[in-house]
């Protein structure tokens, strides 16, 4: 029996084998590139509904058209928390985990594994429906008044803000992934660990709309996950919103680490 | 075990063998019964449902702005709209000049001018003739009307609405407009001349005492602009007014001189003085407010607010009927389940009984609690409520427990299907709750939001509705402000078919596959 802290060094030194292992999981499993191809479809097909039904009229546009254009990230999320959950929560259930800790008895080389392989994959497929999304809102958008004479330029990716808000939403899709993984750990069931995570994201945006009293509304929309992560795709008017941009997806990060610590500290001590 | 002994043939064993494996249907019941109450986790999760459901409506009430409060801690005056006989909110407030008329009678004016301020007139303006009980607001009326742009039209009791030419007097040209009261029946009248008159319809007041106020009128309804925003929606506005000018003013019956009155003038108003000046039979009157239904503010002064947390309980509703079926699947207790009742159907037809009475008892228990408590929360907070029919709350309540019903069977037939808790619940949720949370949260625009909550499962959400939306009110009708794109059953019909089409496919799958 090895001593804790040699168990310690030796699944640290085990994490590539580990990124090895998940990575063909996710290769041979179909769930989970099947939920990131949907997270990909949803995503670009909502933001395009909401660019083509969104009109800019004179005198000003009051809406950002950016943030319009990136409207199918708060659809895609919900498939990015199955993938997680597929990644993990799926494993309780066929009891693979059981396999998976006695192949790497480093608990927490296994989550750090994990996590690192959804943020590599979501980053890169949340990318492409980020950068899809925009596009096809841009074209729409275009379309339906918003020009440069209507006082809403679309400027190209070059521009800071929208590079900000396109890029930056990938990052969100990856750290509400990030969140998820935590729950399945601590939780331990698929469909619980979905059921949490949407309650917990969607939750606020409802509540918030039904809260009248303006401290409270500002308060809800600065440390809920969903409305302070997407406060990233702000491109105009960022001095009225309630959280800043990087603020925003800060207070996202803070809920996925808490997540992640939760998950990690539970793996660690409970039995499989 | 009754139903199991029943169905034993005496004598033949192998009759016997046969139908032992193949138990009545309360048997089936009573096995599936006691599946779900002995698995602790989702005797839980039907607690957290109903909790989740009351907390966050009562925090949302909790977090409501205090509207207005009198001196003796009574809701003000000012908030409160009149009601009319039948008991339902009705602003009644319009500049009116008026005399009394005994019996029949009849009242013929030409109507030479309507202007807004500013030159703009709301679509709604109205100036014309009104038949009215007495000045109180709120009493029955009958009114003949030019309206700013949706032409003339005969109005009755705040509700009635009958459309007559669509012509308008902006560009100068008079219109002349007659009002006749015969008994409970006023039929009103229109003509470009005053000679030729044709006749856009008769509406009945039943209950018009034989003295009456006949006069004119004229009323401007609040403006109201809503941008929709990620997020919500801001409403601005406010009143607006609406000049009339009438003249060549012939009755019959109508007796004694022109009062001016202004009905439902604002409380603090300690004397409500018309706006109206009189210059040799021509009259000018200045009016604002609206004779029309209350429709629900933005604000969300209706009583199904109190229900806002039910999608929350409604994902947990849909975790629990995922995993009433695919936990037997995952564990191979489906294969015990099958071999104990052979007629698969039968047994899924047991597990949605048994699940959607679980639920709905549950969900009934919640929404009328959180009903009560919210609502009590908000009077306290001196919010004003829309009054709404003891049957509207009813349903209110009880649909919402059927939608939380509905959506646990529809997840426990999409379970059959999928096998899988998460796939399952991730279907569910995406179709059932987040169309209504994308549409309720404004993050989408209206548009593509009022049709994901035509077609999806979510239209089912309707149901909660207690108002209604009126083609002759101009308001923010938007599924942020509680207006759903269906009428109440016509949402929870869509609701239904989703779980009938889902059972009827899952009955087919589960025949013909494989056990497991």
């Amino acid at each position: 029996m090895p001593t804790r802290p040699t168990m310690h060094v030796l699944g640290c030194t085990r994490l590539p084998a580990a990124l090895h292992a998940e990575w063909t999981k996710f290769r041979t499993v179909p769930g989970p590139s099947a939920a990131l191809q949907a997270m990909v479809m949803s995503t670009i097909g909502l933001s395009a509904a909401a660019a083509a039904a969104s009109t800019c009229g004179a005198p000003t546009c009051p809406q950002d058209p950016v943030r319009i254009s990136l409207t199918g990230v708060s659809l895609g999320q919900a498939l990015v928390v199955v993938f997680a959950v597929q990644l993990l929560g799926a494993e309780f259930g066929t009891g693979m985990i059981g396999t998976t800790l006695a192949a790497i008895p480093g608990r927490r080389t296994v989550m750090l594994a994990k996590a690192t392989l959804l943020t590599a994959v979501v980053l890169a497929t949340g990318i492409v429906a980020t950068v899809g999304s925009w596009l096809t809102g841009r074209i729409l958008l275009l379309g339906t008044g918003f020009i440069a004479e209507n006082g809403s330029a679309l400027p190209g990716l070059s521009d800071g803000p929208t590079l900000r808000a396109v890029a930056g939403s990938a990052l969100y899709l990856v750290l509400v992934g990030l969140l998820s993984v935590g729950v399945a750990a601590a939780v331990r069931d698929s469909a619980v660990t979905i059921g949490t995570v949407l309650a917990v994201l969607y939750l606020f945006p409802v509540v918030i709309t039904m809260v009248s009293n303006p401290d409270w509304h500002r308060f809800l929309q600065q440390i809920a996950p969903m409305n302070a992560g997407l406060a990233i795709q702000n491109t105009v008017d960022l001095g009225s919103a309630p959280i800043g941009p990087w603020a925003g997806l800060g207070v996202l990060s803070c809920w996925a680490a808490a997540g992640l610590l939760l998950g990690g500290l539970l793996l660690g001590r409970r039995d499989v | 075990m009754t139903g199991s002994r029943r169905t034993i043939r005496s004598g033949e064993p192998d009759g016997a063998l046969r139908t032992s494996g193949r138990s009545g249907f309360s048997t089936l019941l009573r096995s599936e019964w006691t599946k779900f109450v002995t698995v602790r986790g989702w005797l839980v999760g039907l607690l957290v449902a109903a909790l989740v459901t009351i907390l966050i409506g009562t925090v949302s009430a909790l977090g409501g702005n205090l509207e207005c409060t009198g001196p003796d801690g009574q809701i003000c005056a000012a908030h409160v709209p009149p009601l009319d006989a039948s008991g339902a909110a009705v602003p009644d407030s319009f500049t009116f000049v008026h005399r009394p008329l005994d019996g029949d009678g009849s009242l013929t004016v030409r109507l030479d001018a309507l202007t807004g301020d500013g030159g703009a007139l709301h679509d709604w303006a109205k100036a014309g003739i009104i038949v009215k009980q007495n000045a109180t607001a709120g009493s029955p009326y009958a009114a003949m009307m030019m309206t700013g742009d949706h032409g003339v039209r005969l109005q009755d009791n705040y509700f009635g609405d009958r459309a007559g030419p669509a012509i308008s007097v902006s560009d100068g040209l008079p219109v002349w407009l007659r009002l006749t009261r015969v008994g409970d029946e006023l039929t009103g009248s229109v003509s470009a001349d005053g000679s030729t008159w044709s006749q856009v319809g008769t509406a009945t007041v039943s209950g018009l005492p034989g003295s009456v106020l006949i006069g004119m009128f004229v009323a401007s309804p609040e403006q109201i602009q809503t941008t929709q925003r990620f997020g919500g929606s801001d409403s601005s506005g406010g009143p607006t007014r609406a000049t009339a000018v009438f003249d060549t003013i012939s009755g019959q019956g109508a007796l004694g001189d022109w009062t001016g009155t202004r009905i439902g003038g604002s409380a603090g108003d300690p004397e409500p003085v018309a706006d109206f000046a009189e210059n040799g039979g021509t009259f000018t009157m200045t009016g604002s407010g609206d004779i029309a239904p209350s429709v629900a503010g933005p604000e969300g002064n209706t009583v199904e607010r109190s229900l806002v947390g039910v999608f929350a309980g409604l994902i947990v509703m849909i975790v629990i009927g995922s995993l009433f079926i695919t936990a037997e699947y995952r564990k191979g207790m489906i294969r015990t389940t099958f071999a104990a009742e052979p007629r698969r159907v039968r047994v899924l037809v047991a597990k949605a009984v048994v699940l959607g009475g679980v639920s709905f008892a549950v969900g009934l228990v919640a929404s009328a609690f959180a009903f009560w408590l919210v609502g009590s929360i908000e009077q306290s907070n001196g919010k004003y409520l829309l009054p709404v029919p003891v049957l509207t709350q009813l349903r209110v309540i009880a649909g919402t427990a059927a939608l939380l019903a509905l959506s646990a069977v529809l997840a426990l037939a999409v379970g059959i299907m999928v096998r899988r808790a998460a796939g399952t619940v991730a279907a569910v949720t995406l179709l059932a709750v987040v169309p209504y949370i994308l549409a309720v949260a404004s993050i989408l625009p209206a548009g593509p939001a009022e049709w994901l909550l035509r077609v999806t499962p979510a239209a089912g959400f309707a149901i909660q509705q207690s108002t209604s939306q009126y083609p002759q009110v101009e308001a923010a009708y938007f599924p942020s402000t509680g207006f759903f794109p269906l009428a109440p059953w016509a949402g929870f019909a869509v609701l239904v078919g989703w779980t009938v089409l889902a059972l009827g496919l899952a009955a087919l799958v589960v025949r013909r596959r494989d056990v497991s």
